[in-house]
């Protein structure tokens, strides 16, 4: 049996007079229900409605609201201080308790709540791994943010382009497409990972340059894989704009005499804009996962910045001996991109109108009995 | 067909001498062979540098460098590795098959399990089991799997080889594992409450049996199937296969099914002879699984009837399931011999590397050899496609389910096994042609990671170990070669799915 489409199998809902209009009634499939929830609503109101009554997708917000807040007063951002106690993460320190961490939860052996000194830990020479990790996710979020606006602005612009155009221009630029799709992405990014390491011997930089490379090593890297990660983007702009731009409102408004430039922006872009957020969503949880595999392989961010993905290729051969040192920044790597990834679907549910949420068996004949019972009285007294 | 076919390959080729073009210049800058001898200390560092620039040719410019290149690649010279003084060619007649071995059997599983269960997800779309498929597969796509292979190394190896040595059976786990697998039933069968219940009590019971028994019995340290275990796994393929594909109403598939997973059984016998007095070879199994198949597409054809092909199919299956079950039969009628040689010292199941250095044995040890190295990282490569496999399976049966014709044939009174398997199945599988032969090139050139991890000398840590070390031949070569696999998958893409869909017009 299935159960995609068991409204069918409800008895039909009473008239809209006699329909109690609650909860139970939302969210039936087509007709009333859908008509009462969007009315008077603008586009953006209906979307962030379906948005935060999706579980998973404000599970996802809250867990990555409450890493990057932790990461951010714990170190600080750029000259501004945290309030964590050991600001430097490199710095080398007596190394207590054979660097065991003192963090101590309730669920955990042991017992008890307890921050300590080193929460998770020191490394063989004593920095405290706290700093490390936290240290990490704030890189793991930069990168994260600009290789998405990176690839966001060339996807789209490119996708933007081919599709309106359409003609010679669209077949130049999806050829290039494939071009950068021939190579796995983290075949080219290692590639170019590995230019930004040599870049500066190469163009024989003064040490005040080459400073400013590797203290800017992760935003350059992001940007660099934004470079190679735009394609999937910009075939899918593409598509929209293809099938946009056949549409009515667009005859009209070139009839009106707008300019290419107005019709791509405010009128298709607007059509288009949930593919493209969901898709660059998506796009950012793949660059968390991409930077610490990168980071791992030693084609990524090098010390002494940091990352999570380094701070694994450092430890793994501790596992033995400091197993937390690798436990963590892992834990860390997988909370960012999960939530990022529920985030993504809630996004895509939200804004998709297909995919409606079909309550439960269960619901719905609890719903069904509730219409029942409102109407039954109303037939006695007939 | 044939114009299609010329055009695309043509601009394949463009595309791929373009990409030869725009990897040399971009691999001139970020490969510096002089690296460690800048800063060298020895007073010949000078003439050690005139040296290297001689021997690689730097003195020239780039373009000179890339037309050599090229001349050399057209003629099948693949370059020098010059770290190690080996022609690349060399490199490559070990790396190539040790890279296919690897994703090969994982391409084969991820497909499996994740089409079967993201079309068992759509059918239960918004049950908890549906929910519970969604959280692992979000799971799987943000687990880094450098850091789940060292778990997978510390945890399954190291803690297998150790049950292995000092048997204790931690009874928590298995029960833990056993009510996994009752739940999981549970919510892929569906239906009433009471059937739910029956469900998870058979499956709770028969996970615990057999994990018990395996545990218990130790069949972890003497692993063998036997001809029961061969008999049992036809006999419940054949059941499967006819429930799902025939209806258990169609008798004459039903025999043939079975009929053949008979003739499984009796084949065992006759291997066993075979293999003890015939040396095999790949090419000498597969020749027999062809013969297995044919029997089979026999028997279907002998049972007959009106629907003879639903017969010879559902018997092709049985056939090669069994034929697999009595060649990992006779791998493991190695183990004693295996586990117990001088390399092996009773931790058979291995961290690194293809294969054990130095292990004598015949094909079929060597087979087994293969199989405990292939365990992780074959079981890291499935995590990771599996989730997207999933998540793309579900999405195209969704479409499907939600198509007019499916509505039709509910309407004309189809059993719903019917309608999955006859109208959704069916076509909701056929984007996967389109997407299969990509993704198995993507692994072969993705699986760096997992290469590098589990020290596979395949392409992809060729690859690795050459960029690091400034040999830009080696990368050149795995770039084409990833760049050509590329297209020639999307080219077979598009071929495939314009024989199966007849929606789709070539424009010729």
């Amino acid at each position: 049996m299935s159960t995609h489409d068991d409204s069918t199998l409800l008895p039909p809902a009473g008239p809209p007079a006699t329909s109690p209009g609650g909860d139970d009634a939302r969210g039936r499939g087509e007709g009333v229900g859908e008509a009462k929830e969007v009315e008077g609503l603008s586009q953006g109101q209906i979307v962030w409605g379906r948005f935060i009554r999706h579980k998973g997708a404000i599970f996802g917000l809250v867990i990555l609201i409450s890493v990057a807040l932790l990461s951010f007063v714990s170190m600080g951002i750029g000259p501004i201080k945290g309030l964590w106690k050991h600001q430097d993460y490199t710095r080398s320190g007596t190394v207590v308790d054979g660097g065991r961490p003192t963090l101590q939860l309730p669920f955990l052996p042991g017992g008890g709540f307890a921050i300590g000194d080193h929460p998770f830990g020191q490394d063989s020479i004593g920095s405290d791994s706290f700093a490390q990790v936290m240290k990490g996710v704030q890189t793991s979020l930069l990168v994260m943010v600009v290789l998405g606006l990176t690839a966001l602005v060339i996807g789209v612009t490119i996708g933007a382009i081919a599709g309106y155009y359409r003609g010679k221009v669209d077949t130049v630029l999806m050829r290039f497409t494939d071009l950068i799709i021939t190579l796995p992405v983290l075949v080219l990014g290692a590639v170019l990972g590995r230019l930004l390491d040599v870049l500066p011997v190469k163009l024989d930089a003064t040490a005040a340059q080459r400073e400013a490379i590797r203290s800017n090593m992760p935003l350059l890297l992001a940007v660099v894989l934004g470079m190679i990660l735009w394609t999937g983007l910009a075939r899918l702009t593409r598509s929209e704009f293809l099938s946009l731009r056949e549409r009515e409102f667009v005859d009209s408004a070139r009839v009106a005499g707008a300019s290419d430039w107005r019709i791509i922006t405010k009128h298709i872009l607007p059509n288009a804009v949930g593919v493209i957020i969901v898709n660059v969503t998506l796009l950012m949880s793949v660059a968390v996962t991409l930077e610490a595999a990168l980071s791992f392989l030693n084609f990524g961010i090098k010390k002494p910045n940091v990352s999570l993905g380094l701070l694994i290729a450092e430890n793994q051969g501790a596992f033995a001996t400091r197993p937390w040192l690798f436990w963590w920044p892992g834990l860390f790597i997988i909370l960012i991109a999960l939530s990022v990834n529920f985030i993504g679907d809630g996004l895509r549910d939200a804004f998709d109108p297909r995919t409606r949420k079909i309550p439960s068996e269960r619901t719905m004949k609890r719903a069904a009995a509730k219409l029942e019972a409102a109407r039954r009285p109303e037939e006695e007294t007939k | 067909m044939v114009r299609f076919l010329a055009r695309r390959l043509g601009m394949a080729l463009g595309i791929l001498a373009l990409l030869s073009v725009i990897m040399y210049l971009l691999l001139d800058v970020a490969i510096d062979p002089l690296e460690e001898l800048r800063t060298d200390p020895s007073p010949n560092r000078d003439q050690k540098i005139a040296n290297r620039i001689a021997l690689l040719d730097l003195d020239k410019p780039v373009w000179i460098r890339y037309l050599n290149w090229l001349g050399r690649f057209v003629q099948g010279d693949f370059g020098l590795a010059w770290r190690s003084m080996t022609p690349v060619n060399h490199l490559l007649t070990t790396a190539i098959p040790t890279s296919i071995q690897l994703v090969f059997a994982s391409t084969v599983i991820a497909i499996l399990l994740g089409v079967t269960i993201g079309v068992l997800s759509a059918l239960r779309q918004y049950t908890p089991f549906d929910y519970a498929i969604t959280f692992v597969a979000f799971l799987l796509y943000s687990l880094p799997i450098f850091w789940v292979a060292v778990l997978l190394k510390q945890f399954l190896a190291i803690g297998l080889n150790d049950y292995i040595n000092d048997p204790s059976v931690n009874w928590a786990l298995v029960v833990g594992l056993s009510l996994l697998s009752g739940l999981f039933w549970l919510g892929a069968l569906g239906g009433t409450v009471k059937r739910r219940l029956i469900t998870f009590a058979l499956a709770f019971a028969a996970t615990f049996g057999v994990l018990a028994y395996a545990l218990g019995s130790g069949w972890v340290q003497h692993p063998r199937i036997g001809v029961v275990g061969v008999g049992a796994v036809a006999f419940a393929t054949a059941f499967a296969v006819s429930a799902l594909f025939a209806g258990l109403n169609n008798r004459r598939a039903l025999g043939a099914a079975f009929t053949t997973a008979a003739f499984g059984v009796l084949a065992w016998f006759g291997c066993q002879w075979l293999f003890f007095y015939v040396p095999m070879n790949e090419l000498r199994l597969l020749g027999l699984l062809v013969a297995a198949v044919l029997v089979s597409l026999l028997i279907g054809w002998l049972w007959g009837g009106p629907d003879r092909a639903v017969s010879m199919r559902g018997a092709a299956i049985v056939a090669v399931a069994t034929s697999v079950m009595v060649f990992i039969d006779r791998v493991f009628q190695g183990w004693e011999q295996y586990s117990a040689s001088g390399l092996i010292r009773g931790r058979p199941i291995a961290t690194i590397g293809a294969a054990t250095p130095g292990l004598n044995g015949d094909f079929w040890i060597a087979q087994l050899d293969k199989f405990t190295h292939l365990l992780l990282p074959t079981i890291a490569l499935v995590m990771i496609s599996f989730a997207s496999y999933t998540r793309y399976q579900r999405g195209a049966t969704l479409e499907v389910l939600n198509q007019d014709y499916i509505r039709t044939a509910r309407a004309k009174g189809l059993p719903e096994r019917l309608v999955i398997v006859r109208h959704a199945l069916r076509n909701a599988l056929m984007p996967l042609a389109s997407i299969v032969p990509v993704d198995f090139v993507a692994m072969v050139g993705g699986a760096v990671v997992t290469e590098t991890i589990f020290s596979w000398a395949g392409m992809g840590s060729l690859f690795v170990r050459s960029l690091l070390q400034g040999e830009v031949d080696p990368v050149m070569v795995y770039v084409m070669i990833v760049g050509g696999l590329a297209m020639v998958a999307n080219l077979i893409a598009d071929f495939l799915y314009a024989v199966i869909d007849p929606r789709i017009r070539v424009n010729a």
